[in-house]
Order: C-alpha cells, then sequence, then structure tokens
C-alpha cells in the first residue's frame, strides 16, 4: 500500500558542487518541503574529488558541506524535511561523519544520517582494462596511456530508497544518477514498485526537470527583448509536487525572483538527453517523446506523459584519467590596427615555438571578441573590434612544453608587436573523462548509518 | 517572403555529454514549429557548424512541445575535460544554431516586423 495519497514535494537545493547556499536555505524555510535534495556531481568533480582524497583520507567530498547543512539543517528539523545529496563526493562515509557531528554541534538531534558507499569501481576498472570498452573510442581501457585515478559508477535510486526505508532522515551518496537522487523519495513514499517502468519513467521525467535547480526557474534563460526573467539576481529554487500517478508540476516559493513556464521547461527537458525516446538512467530507460507540458497557474507547470522501459543491466563509469597538462596565455591589443597586430604576435608565437622544439599534441589560437567559440563557423564581423584579445591554448604531455607555451606568449611584451596589455598566463593538469559501462553485478553499494543522538 | 535569424522564431538551450553536443531548438509559438521540421534539418546544421562538428548529426522531433533536438557528436574538442576551447562544454552553440536564417511567408513576416523584429538582407 502507498504510504502517501496526499502530494510529496521535493525541493532542488543545488545542482552542481559551487551552487549558491542561500536559496536553498530560503526553499527549506518556506517551501514546505517533505525533501530537499542537493545535487553536487559533474561528470569532473568526483575525479576531482578522488584526487583530493588521496592527498588527504579525511576529504574528498563537498567542500560546502557545512555551509549548506549549517543554513538548511534548522528549518529542516523544524518542517520535518528529509536531505537526500551527492555531496559525499569521492569520500560519502567522512561527509556522513561530518554531518552527524554538526547535528549535534547544532543541537538539533536526533537525526539519522545514512551514507551509500560502492559507487568506487576503480579496482575493477583497473583488473579488466584490457578488455572494458570505452564508449568514447570504442578501444579498451588499457589503451589510454595516462594513469586512471579515479572510476565511479553511477548507480541508481535503489539504495537511497532503502535507507529512507530505514528511517534516513540524511542520506549522502557519492556518484549517483542526477534524477535519481529525486526519484529516490518519489519511490519511498508512494511505494512504487522498483518495476513499474512507466511509474518510473514519468517520474525521472519530472526529476530531470529540476535536477539542474534552477535552470528550470530561470536561470540560464533570459534574452532581453526575447525571454525576460523579472528578479534574476534572485532566483527562486524550484520544487516538485509529485502525484502518487507519478505527474508533476515544477512551481517556486512566492515572491522570489525567475520564471517557470512552458518555454523554459522544454529547454529544461531537453537538456542533455540524446534520443528523447531512450535516455537511460540506472533505474529505468526514460522516453520523453509523450511528455505534455501545461501551465497550470504563475511559475507552474505541469508534466504528464513519460513512459519507461526496463533498466539497463549495466551501468556507466566515470574514469578520471591524467592526460598531460594544458596551458594557456591571453593578451589583448587595443585600437587601430589591433586585429594586424595580433595575427603578427601569433605567427611569432608559432615560430618561437617550432625554433624551441616545444612539443604540443594541439594548439589553439583564438581571436576573443571575433571567433573565439565558435571558429569559422562565427558571424563575420563588419568593422575591426576597438580591441581584440589574443589567446593559446596548447595540450602538451609534459609540464613542461605547457609551460614553455605560455612562456612564448609572456615574452611577447617586449619582443612581439606593439601596443598590447601583458600577458596572464595559465597552466593546470588534465584530468580527462571517460565512460565504460561494467555489469551491474561488479558494483556492489552499502548503506552505513551514523547515529546523531540529542 | 523574408529571411530573419532562426532567433525570431525559436529559442535554444545546448548541453554536454564527454565529446558529444546536444542542442535543443524549441518554436516560440506552435505556427512557427513547421518552419523547424522543413528548414532547421541536419544537412543545412551540419553546413552551418563546420568544422565544429566532426562526427554524425541526428535530429529528433518533438511535436507536442514544438521542439527539435539535434545531437552532435564529436564536436566539444575531444571532450569537456580535454578541450581547449573557452566554451569546452558549448553551451554557446545554442546561440550559433539561434543565427541560421530562415524563410517565412508572408503573414508571418509581418508578425515579427510587428514585433520589431529585423529581417535579413
Amino acid at each position: 500500500m502507498p504510504r502517501r495519497s496526499g502530494n510529496l514535494r521535493i525541493g532542488a537545493g543545488a545542482s552542481y558542487a559551487g551552487d549558491r547556499i542561500e536559496p536553498a536555505n530560503h526553499l527549506a524555510e518556506h517551501g514546505a518541503l517533505d525533501y530537499l535534495v542537493y545535487e553536487t556531481l559533474a561528470e569532473r568533480t568526483i575525479a576531482l574529488a578522488n584526487l583530493a582524497r588521496m592527498k588527504d583520507p579525511a576529504s574528498g567530498y563537498n567542500e560546502f558541506l557545512d555551509l549548506r547543512l549549517r543554513g538548511a539543517l534548522p528549518h529542516c528539523k523544524c518542517n520535518g524535511t528529509r536531505i537526500i545529496t551527492s555531496m559525499g563526493a569521492a569520500n560519502p562515509l567522512a561527509a556522513a561523519a561530518r554531518a552527524a557531528q554538526l547535528v549535534r554541534e547544532l543541537g538539533l538531534g536526533p537525526l539519522k544520517v545514512a551514507a551509500i558507499t560502492g559507487d568506487d569501481v576503480l579496482e575493477y576498472c583497473r583488473l579488466h582494462a584490457d578488455t572494458l570498452p570505452i564508449m568514447e573510442t570504442g578501444l579498451p581501457l588499457a589503451t589510454l596511456e595516462g594513469e586512471i585515478v579515479s572510476a565511479n559508477a553511477y548507480l541508481g535510486a535503489d539504495n537511497v530508497v532503502e535507507a529512507l526505508r530505514q528511517g534516513a532522515d540524511i542520506v549522502i551518496t557519492g556518484r549517483i544518477a542526477d534524477c535519481s537522487l529525486f526519484l529516490a523519495p518519489m519511490i519511498h513514499e508512494f511505494g512504487w514498485a522498483m518495476d513499474d517502468w512507466n511509474l518510473l519513467g514519468q517520474g525521472q521525467v519530472c526529476a530531470d526537470m529540476v535536477e539542474c535547480g534552477a535552470n528550470v526557474s530561470g536561470g540560464f534563460f533570459a534574452d532581453p527583448g526575447y525571454k525576460e526573467v523579472p528578479d534574476l539576481g534572485n532566483l527562486g529554487y524550484p520544487y516538485l509536487d509529485m502525484a502518487p500517478d507519478g505527474t508533476g508540476v515544477v512551481g517556486k516559493v512566492a515572491g522570489t525572483g525567475g520564471v517557470i513556464n512552458r518555454a523554459i521547461c522544454t529547454e529544461q527537458m531537453l537538456y542533455e538527453i540524446h534520443d528523447p525516446a531512450n535516455y537511460i538512467t540506472p533505474d529505468v530507460v526514460v522516453d520523453f517523446s509523450e511528455v505534455r507540458l501545461q501551465e497550470i497557474g504563475m511559475d507552474r507547470v505541469r508534466i504528464s506523459g513519460g513512459r519507461g522501459r526496463p533498466r539497463p543491466q549495466r551501468l556507466k563509469v566515470s574514469v578520471g584519467i591524467r592526460e598531460g597538462w594544458i596551458g594557456e596565455a591571453e593578451l589583448t591589443y587595443a585600437g587601430p590596427g589591433c586585429v594586424n597586430r595580433a595575427r603578427l604576435a601569433e605567427q611569432v608565437v608559432r615560430e618561437r615555438l617550432r625554433i624551441g622544439g616545444v612539443l604540443l599534441d594541439e594548439l589553439r589560437v583564438d581571436y576573443i571578441g571575433i571567433n573565439s567559440l565558435h571558429g569559422a563557423a562565427s558571424l563575420p564581423t563588419l568593422h575591426e573590434p576597438y580591441e581584440v584579445r589574443l589567446r593559446f591554448a596548447g595540450r602538451a604531455k609534459l609540464k613542461r612544453d605547457a609551460t614553455r607555451l605560455a612562456g612564448e606568449v609572456e615574452t611577447l611584451v617586449g619582443k612581439g608587436p606593439s601596443m598590447s596589455s601583458l600577458p596572464r598566463t595559465y597552466l593546470r593538469e588534465v584530468l580527462a573523462i571517460y565512460s565504460v559501462m561494467i555489469p551491474r553485478a561488479a558494483v556492489r553499494p552499502s548503506i552505513v548509518f551514523q547515529a546523531a543522538p540529542a | 517572403m523574408k529571411r530573419f535569424f532562426l532567433r525570431e522564431i525559436a529559442h535554444a538551450r545546448a548541453g554536454d555529454k564527454g565529446d558529444t553536443s546536444n542542442i535543443g531548438v524549441i518554436a516560440y509559438r506552435p505556427e512557427y514549429f513547421p518552419l523547424l521540421i522543413e528548414q532547421v534539418t541536419v544537412e543545412r546544421v551540419r553546413a552551418h557548424f563546420g568544422a565544429l562538428v566532426r562526427g554524425p548529426i541526428t535530429r529528433y522531433e518533438l511535436p507536442h512541445v514544438e521542439a527539435l533536438n539535434f545531437v552532435l557528436e564529436n564536436s566539444l574538442g575531444g571532450g569537456v575535460t580535454r578541450s581547449l576551447s573557452l566554451d569546452p562544454h558549448g553551451k554557446s552553440y545554442s546561440a550559433l544554431l539561434l543565427t541560421l536564417p530562415v524563410t517565412v511567408d508572408d503573414s508571418i513576416a509581418q508578425g515579427l516586423l510587428q514585433q520589431g523584429r529585423t529581417p535579413l538582407a
């Protein structure tokens, strides 16, 4: 029997590691939420977190965990809101321990904190590197030259559901499919069967609508004169009102900035999906092709028509690999003739790299203000700009070569064309992400509780 | 018949996964959707993006929300994490797609002109 017949409200408190803090606190205070979800892992975030944990075994979880929980937990405790988050990143156990400690410090106990572990499949991927094909290239993982530093499987909703069933007030995960963080409370509260594919599919469609947070409530949407967003500086973060039949409504707290309409919901629905009839999640293969979106009130859009098919037998894994270094350098030329001087500077740098024998796997030169984002596909500029920023970026196997690219751009001042700013240079290690698929049986998640007594 | 940028009849958002970009293109009004179907084709998008896209391009149609979804493979400079681009995620590719010229009939052109939109020369 479903535990709940009325609506279920799930708020979106974050959609990436460095997301704003205070909108989630406002949502927790005024949103009458049953659940608050913080999704904080991009493809690369977890690989970086793994590197951090290698240096310090107590770290590797979201750096804003303290700040976020301090702001929202008192409201959540007061309103009976449970928290689900991927802030555990590469170290859910340490994050859960810290969360339990915070609950005690803030005097908000008793609360039960659960960590979901087991997404780390580095061992498995190293053992099977000779046979696991990389999705992007089709070649075995072992053909990559760099050192594999992380491998994290995208877990589904099932373990979060189990943690909720066991009474967790705060659930902290590592790598998990973004939507599954939102799907878990729907399954738990409505008692959905884990193989009711159409229901799960419709749930994931609703989850997809809010998993990028404010991107459905006014973020990354405004285009003055075309798409207006009121009070953009004070965006309210969205929530989902879910009904037991899987239909949902996206909304936000009255009085906050932003907009929720059919147009922005359509943008968000298509964001990062490929074949709309075959969107693969660990819990269900989602079919968006019959989804209907309906404006039913001020900043409220109803979502229906999502469907699903049986979940995949294999799970996607993000593999992080050290792949050399990127050196970048930029400087700006100004005034009439600036583009010609920048072009001459490009020739000089190319000549210096040749003379110096600098080994780059790839070199890119951009004229910022003219073609830096879309290259030859950019619309032609009718007039010479007043200024142009010249940018060099090069990837090298060795740090030395990436550094020398930046060095050659630095010497342009004094030895290149005239009348530019001083260059700024940047150097970073490449942590490339590739994907592989592994059997479900190779992933063994578990739930670890941390008690936070009163 | 007049020509306008696609931007006058549609809006768009781009996403990324690995070295694949996808761009959702959405008609501002249901009556514009047939124009998207007819004129925003895989062939035209390939010509418009040129060397930015090195792999296959696939178009999906979503008539219930008056939208197309374009999937551009091998289009993010080798992948978000390795790309040398200032926009490794291709978030701005939506803006490039909206500079595709489209031809509209006189009644739609009239409506766009009344909204203060400028036709292309």
